[in-house]
């Protein structure tokens, strides 16, 4: 599985290296503001993991890097240069994929249409040119082969694979295309815990390929498995910034459950 | 990690097991399926009661019948493979008839001038669908209801407005009707068999739809935009433009089907159309496409237009009531949605 993400993963990524920059980002949606005052970089060959409970922002600040929501405020910059996203396609060419938590792939169609949507081969420039069906199936079927994924046909609908699977095809899609930042939305959230492993386990493996990761999350034991540096979102501020050395799991835990709100609460019920 | 090691993998290369899934399990996820086997069980049905349905005549008017049904409703599968719906198809149909025989007529222009305008009013109306569709996000139920009831009034004000009555003058003396109707009209005779040209056009865009549903780019975007349209948008599939196309794609067949109408007839009746419409929806969903998107045939909607080419006639030649057809009709519909609920479901069965 390694070797895959290794041969894939762009050769230019040196870890270390900031390939998206956020300064004071914010997003209001009309009157609302849904983020705003959101400092964060993500670095080739690291993870940054953004915790916080529903609709704490995290699907905000995903939409703002992939390109589904411009944002209103403050800047973002990838590879060093300020960036406006207009659309998915946008992020896309810059290297910026996504993992959707639901919607990674579309169930009904096969697993080598899922694989390659978007960035079908053709055998030709023009348009409506036939898609190069047996190279695709032929690709897909080997990449998968080398993650260990047992599909017993490429030909059935991604749909009757299991959700760590389908995760894992999405994730290997991304970086089969080339992606530098991977951004993957909630990717354990309706996994057991084996198929949460595997997951983890591909994250891991995407990092160390020098890859930027984007892990969201609202399950601080799976962040602090692969993540580098934390942020916690509440009602779209930050209200916690540490880096791997200076955070414990424990005090990720008690944050994400309610932190000082919770000890409180806490208080008042004593008994 | 990511370098490469020259020690033993850490796991034994174990190969997975794979399997080609069985030619039933392949048969059955397909969407014709149902409406094959319906389509099989009617045939045989009419061939039994009713005499004159054995004729090859008869076969050809059958034809003829499924192939004014099928021309629009392969646009219409599509549509509904992409995760829209159309309501306006069954009158704009009749909306790009009328264009085109009052603008030659009126104007005395040869009918091909009228023929045009009446193509890009159609692919107008088509665009505009499509446009208030995407860019609102109402379901295109509303917004093509809408232009249903627009377009139904459009027909017969306008009509009534430059002609004084409820149906165009004749287009026969004008210029160019002979080629006109030669392309959209005429009769083919095979040796064997009279067949009008109408089957041979349906024919053919069944076959490019199929083509392009399955062999092409824009063949997997549609079924993206239907299946998952996030999703779809999220990998870099221009999901607005291939909905906005399908619309356009379904108001050039019933453009086409229209410009049959005309040089069949030489003259349009502005109230007619209406009801086709579901008509074509139904064809498709007996032809195997979800109602969600996303699932479908071109084939699938072929058969489903045959299936209604061989009711309506065949009622009529076994002596039926033909008040008995919207039952049927009906009654097909009801069965092909359980049978596509089943074969979705078996489709997404962990095997």
């Amino acid at each position: 599985m390694t070797d895959t993400i290794a041969e894939h993963a762009a050769r230019d990524l040196k870890a270390g290296t900031p390939l998206v920059e956020m300064e004071n980002v914010g997003k209001a949606y009309g009157a609302i503001r849904a983020l705003e005052g959101i400092n964060l970089t993500v670095n080739a060959g690291e993870v940054a993991c953004v915790l916080g409970d529903n609709g704490a922002g995290k699907s905000t600040l995903i939409k703002i890097i992939s390109g589904l929501h411009p944002h209103t405020e403050g800047v973002l910059k990838v590879d060093g240069a300020e960036t406006h996203f207009g659309s998915p396609r946008a992020s896309l060419d810059r290297g910026i994929a996504t993992v959707y938590q639901d919607l990674a792939v579309v169930a009904l169609m096969e697993v080598w249409r899922n694989f390659f949507l978007g960035s079908e081969l053709r055998k030709g420039k023009y348009p409506l040119a036939p898609l190069d069906i047996k190279a695709m199936r032929d690709i897909a079927d080997a990449e998968l082969k080398k993650m260990g994924i047992t599909v017993k046909d490429i030909n059935q609908p991604i749909g009757t694979l299991s959700g760590g699977q389908r995760q894992c095809v999405a994730i290997a899609r991304a970086v089969y295309f080339g992606a530098r930042v991977l951004i993957l939305d909630e990717p354990t959230a309706a996994l057991g815990v084996k198929q949460s492993g595997v997951v983890l386990k591909y994250t891991a493996a995407a990092r160390d390929a020098g890859l930027g990761v984007v892990f969201i999350t609202h399950n601080p034991h799976h962040a602090f498995m692969v993540g580098d540096h934390f942020i916690i979102l509440k009602l779209g501020r930050r209200v916690l910034d540490k880096k791997r050395s200076e955070v414990t799991l424990e005090e990720l835990t008690t944050e994400m459950a309610g932190g000082q709100e919770l000890a409180e609460l806490s208080h008042e019920l004593k008994r | 990690m990511s370098a490469p090691v020259a020690t033993q993998p850490p796991r034994a290369p174990q190969e997975p097991p794979r399997a080609t899934r069985s030619l039933t399990a392949r048969v059955l996820t397909r969407p014709e399926i149902g409406a094959v086997a319906a389509a099989i069980a009617i045939f045989i049905f009419f061939f039994a009661v009713a005499a004159p349905f054995r004729t090859l005549p008869a076969f050809s008017t059958v034809l003829y019948a499924s192939s004014t049904i099928g021309i629009v409703a392969v646009g219409v599968a599509l549509l509904m493979i992409g995760g829209e719906f159309d309501l306006s198809s069954g009158v704009s149909v009749v909306t790009s008839a009328l264009t085109a025989a009052m603008v030659s007529f009126q104007l005395s222009l040869n009918v091909w001038v009228g023929v045009l305008v009446s193509l890009i009013v159609a692919l107008a109306i088509g665009f505009l669908n499509g446009y208030l569709v995407v860019r609102t996000g109402i379901p295109s139920f509303l917004i093509t209801l809408s232009t249903f009831f627009m377009l139904r009034g459009i027909n017969l004000g306008v009509t009534k407005a430059v002609t004084g009555t409820v149906a165009t003058p004749n287009v026969s003396e004008l210029d160019g009707f002979s080629a006109a109707k030669a392309v959209f009209a005429s009769d083919i005779n095979l040796g064997f068999i009279n067949i009008k040209i109408t089957v041979l056009w349906w024919i053919l865009f069944v076959a490019i739809a199929t083509w392009l549903l399955l062999r092409t780019r824009v063949g997997n975007w549609i079924f993206a935009s239907g299946g998952n349209s996030a999703s779809a948008r999220a990998v870099g599939v221009p999901v607005h433009k291939v909905k906005i196309g399908l619309f356009m794609g379904v108001a050039f067949l019933a453009w086409f089907y229209g410009m049959h109408l005309l040089f069949n007839f030489s003259s349009v009746q502005s109230g007619l159309g209406i009801g086709n419409e579901f008509i074509y929806i139904i064809a498709a969903v007996v032809g195997g496409a979800l109602l969600t998107g996303g699932y479908g045939s071109a084939i699938g909607a072929a058969v489903g237009a045959f299936i209604f080419g061989m009711t309506t006639q065949g009622i009529v030649f076994a002596g039926f009531d033909p008040n008995w057809f919207y039952t049927f009709l009906g009654a097909m519909l009801l069965l092909a949605v359980l049978v596509n609920l089943y074969v979705k479901q078996y489709a997404l069965t962990r095997k």
